[in-house]
């Protein structure tokens, strides 16, 4: 591959802080003693002012985030996802989630593409958490550009937000001028044999994936979803009546996550088979990032194998 | 304090509590325990001490009353309705089916409630965010939270006081109902948070002990309060269940409503309270 240029999400939620920072002086930026992991640190090296350490104390972060936010103020509250949406859950979902308040929760560190850190680092159920709490929009970007644009877009919403990023550096695939709207799926590839729905850094092996196929003679439509909640059901209704099988590809437990939210709208809506690429209901362990996405099956080859699969079960 | 307004504040204090009682018993469940053992506490920070107004509840510059112990809600309540946010009538209503007066506070629906409440232990972290707002925004708003005694043991009490000290902010005053008593026992039966003012001394609060149902010492703290550059913290020793004969120390009025007859007694002798003020 020639000159593909590579970012880690988090990387790109730094950035994208620091561009609000530019624009607006109207937000408070949080972090739990992970600035330079999670990269608000970036924030706080630009805007000092701004940024408050809550210390090693995710529970209090996230109810400090909701009192900001009672007073009318933006806030983004920032950890691992594990310590997100897994330690301070009843927080996020008593004191955000339940009176709807305008907080951006900067999730990193999502997936087992942590690495090294291994299986009490490596968050694989915060989508299925943020699920269930109702009025929770969950973002989980593709690349650089998606997560900058959707830390923007987040910042216009009415009501709290989960972003994901990951910490691993993914290829940039989309342009400048791409355009991101909270709740729209986006189709990247179009094709009618079958339909590969993807999130986070899965995108990027879909249309490694897409290319493989398509010399095999299978023209598959890949789907970039990245709001996971609210799920864009049109796209997905129309993807199952189109090309009748769905492949989804998620860095993320195969029970709760982006395969649960999309299986549950095609069952109720056109019943077609739905083939989850995920975890498999395991936990990661240490190791290199990409010697992990091999072992786990989160790769391209496997989005291919599960395509092949399900192009086979409509004959 | 003159004698004058204490018997004033004594007697809105027990027009709070005859709703509370009255709120309680028509929902059949609720606590009033904890709700009466708060209610001078509350009585004063409404009509005495906070920036309100009841017609203009989202006043942006407003004072912040966080019910950290969210199940007293019934007092919050009692205190709202009698200070004109909504009507007294309307207590009646809590815990019901249709009713916007939830079982623990909801800040979307319920006017002059400034933030939703109930599960332990977060109302303090949301306070704190509260009064770090203002200090960050430059508005000119204090924050008050109350909490339980029991409620203490939750450990994000105390990284909220860590993290209050440690940002200085001095706009926020926290106050324990140091009642003794929680739902299984007595705290020094469950687990008991004392020395409650020595904890969070350590915590680099200032603390000030105060006899709850005393509007002088309560007046005092709270202008004590004012003049400290820390976050403060009051313990105010309480009875729980005060004001109503039978329901005084027993841990059995936690989070029990009482029946048509010990609702009777329970009125007619904060009614004679009520008389005796006169």
């Amino acid at each position: 591959m020639s000159d593909v240029i590579k970012s880690a999400t988090r990387a790109a939620f730094g950035k994208g802080l620091i561009k609000l920072g530019q624009e607006r002086d109207d937000f408070i930026v949080l972090d739990a003693d992970l600035a330079a992991a999670t990269q608000t640190g970036k924030f706080k090296a630009a805007f000092p002012d701004r940024f408050y350490d809550c210390g090693i104390a995710e529970q209090n972060m996230i109810s400090i985030a909701a009192g900001i936010a009672a007073t009318g103020k933006k806030v983004v509250a920032s950890s691992f996802a594990m310590f997100a949406a897994g330690r301070a859950y009843e927080q996020i979902r008593n004191s955000i989630g339940y009176p709807h308040l305008n907080v951006i929760i900067g999730a990193t560190h999502a997936g087992v593409s942590v690495g090294e850190d291994g299986a009490t680092h490596q968050c694989c159920e915060d989508i299925a958490l943020m699920r269930t709490i109702p009025g929770m929009t969950i973002i989980n970007p593709a690349d650089e550009v998606e997560a900058i644009k959707a830390l923007e877009a987040a910042f216009e919403l009415d009501g709290p937000v989960y972003m994901r990023f990951g910490r691993l550096a993914v290829p940039i695939i989309f342009d400048d001028d791409y355009a991101f709207e909270i709740g729209k799926a986006k189709t990247l590839k179009d094709g009618n044999d079958v339909t590969v729905i993807a999130t986070g850094l899965l995108v990027n092996e879909a249309l490694i994936a897409y290319d493989i196929l398509k010399n095999e003679g299978i023209n598959a439509r890949i789907i970039n979803m990245a709001t996971i909640k609210p799920l864009d059901n049109e796209a997905v209704i129309k993807a199952a009546k189109e090309t009748g099988v769905i492949v989804t590809a998620e860095e993320h437990n195969i029970i709760g996550g982006l395969g649960s939210a999309v299986a549950e709208v095609v069952a109720e809506n056109c019943p077609v088979p739905v083939l989850r690429l995920g975890v498999n209901d395991v936990y990661g362990h240490s190791g290199p990032a990409d010697a992990l996405l091999d072992e786990f099956g989160l790769r391209a080859a496997n989005i291919v194998e599960l395509a092949k699969k399900a192009v086979n079960l409509k004959k | 304090m003159d004698a004058k307004k204490i018997k004033e504040l004594q007697k809105q204090a027990c027009k709070v509590r005859i709703g509370i009682i009255e709120a309680v018993h028509s929902a059949k469940s609720g606590h009033p325990g904890g709700s009466l053992s708060s209610a001078d506490i509350g009585t004063y920070l409404y009509f005495e001490e906070m920036n309100i107004d009841p017609k203009n509840p989202k006043a942006e510059n407003r004072d912040r009353f966080v019910l950290s112990k969210g199940h007293c809600a019934p007092m919050l309540y009692s205190v709202l309705a009698n200070r004109g946010y909504f009507d007294v009538a309307e207590l009646n209503t809590l815990r019901r089916i249709d009713s916007r007066l939830q079982g623990h506070p909801d800040m979307k629906h319920i006017p002059g409630v400034d933030m939703s409440s109930g599960s332990l232990g977060q109302g303090i972290s949301c306070a704190v965010g509260m009064a770090l707002s203002a200090k960050h925004f430059g508005n000119d708003f204090n924050v008050y939270t109350l909490l339980g005694d029991g409620e203490i043991e939750e450990g994000q009490v105390w990284e909220a006081a860590m993290f209050a000290a440690n940002k200085g902010l001095s706009n926020l005053t926290a106050i324990v109902d140091y009642n003794n008593l929680q739902i299984d026992g007595s705290i020094e039966e469950v687990n008991s948070p004392a020395p409650i003012d020595k904890k969070f001394e350590a915590f680099n609060w200032h603390t000030i002990i105060i006899d709850g149902h005393n509007f002088d010492e309560i007046e005092a703290a709270f202008n004590e309060a004012k003049t400290i550059d820390k976050p403060v913290a009051i313990i105010a020793k309480t009875v729980k269940g005060k004001g109503v004969s039978f329901m005084e120390n027993n841990v059995s009025w936690h989070g029990s409503a009482p029946n048509d007859e010990q609702y009777a007694q329970a009125i007619e002798e904060l009614n004679a309270t009520l008389k005796a003020l006169d």
